[in-house]
């Protein structure tokens, strides 16, 4: 990563242009070619510095639900558990955490139902009870990181 | 949301063609036309369907290893004031108000803070604890040991 992909990510994390040729006018700002700049994000997700290229969405504005789970898993038992929670599609992120709750997941539902539903499936697979945290407030969401 | 904003949804959420005209490239694939589509993300974008459009990065490869869940049991009375504090620090990416699940739980503001490794989290850590003053009861840090799954939603 040299100091281009630098200006590229701490210059493009929000803000892409919605026109008929985005990269020319996102490349211009960065004194790049549109062919540099579309090289660059290539090879940037290509080798993960980058996990995406695109709209951020906010699930629960498209009318899903999102819920923070947490389950506390005895060392012995983790990668079976881990296993468990991993084949549930409605997972879409799940950490190891150090703490005595060590596995964090996130449940992205069509309703509140269906949180309810995934989550007996998961307490009855993994056979530990799972502490529901859902989002009460927002106070901000925005990514600052720099490169 | 409509049909055809689901369409558009499913089509971009894990990232737009990496060619000259991408949006003319997802209308083709949906069957709208380009302006059409500009116009359904311009509303999205508008109303908070879209929090941006651009790189997301990932923390590891930025040489963010130290990525913590600070947890804090502040008073209720005051967790709204102090949470948008706290939000608005810059090394803070997400901030959350979540219920208290007691006797196990008794945490109720949750903020993401990365560092480059643990001990400049701590000190960001230690930042933050003059923010909450006489609200604070107790925190915690939770750091990431390893990500099991992170896939896109799946809308």
């Amino acid at each position: 990563m040299d100091e281009t992909d630098r200006r590229i990510i701490n210059g493009l994390q929000g803000g892409f242009p919605l026109c008929a040729r985005p990269y020319a006018a996102a490349a211009e700002k960065l004194s790049l070619t549109e062919d540099a700049l579309l090289s660059r994000v290539r090879h940037l997700l290509e080798t993960k510095v980058l996990t995406r290229f695109g709209p951020l969405f906010d699930a629960e504005r498209l009318g899903g639900e999102l819920t923070l789970c947490a389950m506390s898993v005895p060392g012995a038992d983790f990668e079976r558990v881990a296993a468990v929670v991993n084949a549930f599609p409605e997972v879409a992120h799940n950490y190891e955490r150090e703490h005595v709750y060590n596995l964090w997941f996130v449940l992205a539902t069509a309703c509140g139902a269906d949180t309810g539903r995934v989550i007996s499936l998961i307490e009855e697979g993994a056979g530990y009870p799972v502490l529901q945290l859902p989002r009460e407030a927002e106070y901000f969401v925005e990514l600052k990181l720099v490169a | 949301m409509n049909a055809i904003d689901g369409k558009i949804v499913r089509a971009t959420q894990a990232g737009l063609p990496l060619v000259p005209q991408p949006y003319a490239e997802v209308a083709r694939r949906i069957g709208i036309s380009e302006e059409a589509l500009l116009s359904r993300l311009k509303a999205m974008l508008a109303d908070g369907r879209i929090r941006r459009i651009g790189a997301v990065p990932n923390h590891y490869a930025l040489g963010y290893r130290a990525n913590a869940m600070t947890v804090w049991d502040v008073d209720d009375a005051q967790v709204d004031e102090l949470g948008r504090q706290v939000g608005a620090l810059p090394f803070v990416s997400h901030c959350y108000r979540r219920p208290r699940r007691l006797p196990h739980w008794r945490y109720n503001l949750f903020a993401m803070v990365h560092g480059r490794d643990r001990a400049e989290t701590q000190r960001l850590v230690d930042e933050m604890v003059p923010v909450l003053g006489k609200a604070l009861r107790a925190s915690d840090v939770l750091y990431s040991v390893r990500i099991l799954k992170k896939t896109g939603l799946r809308l």
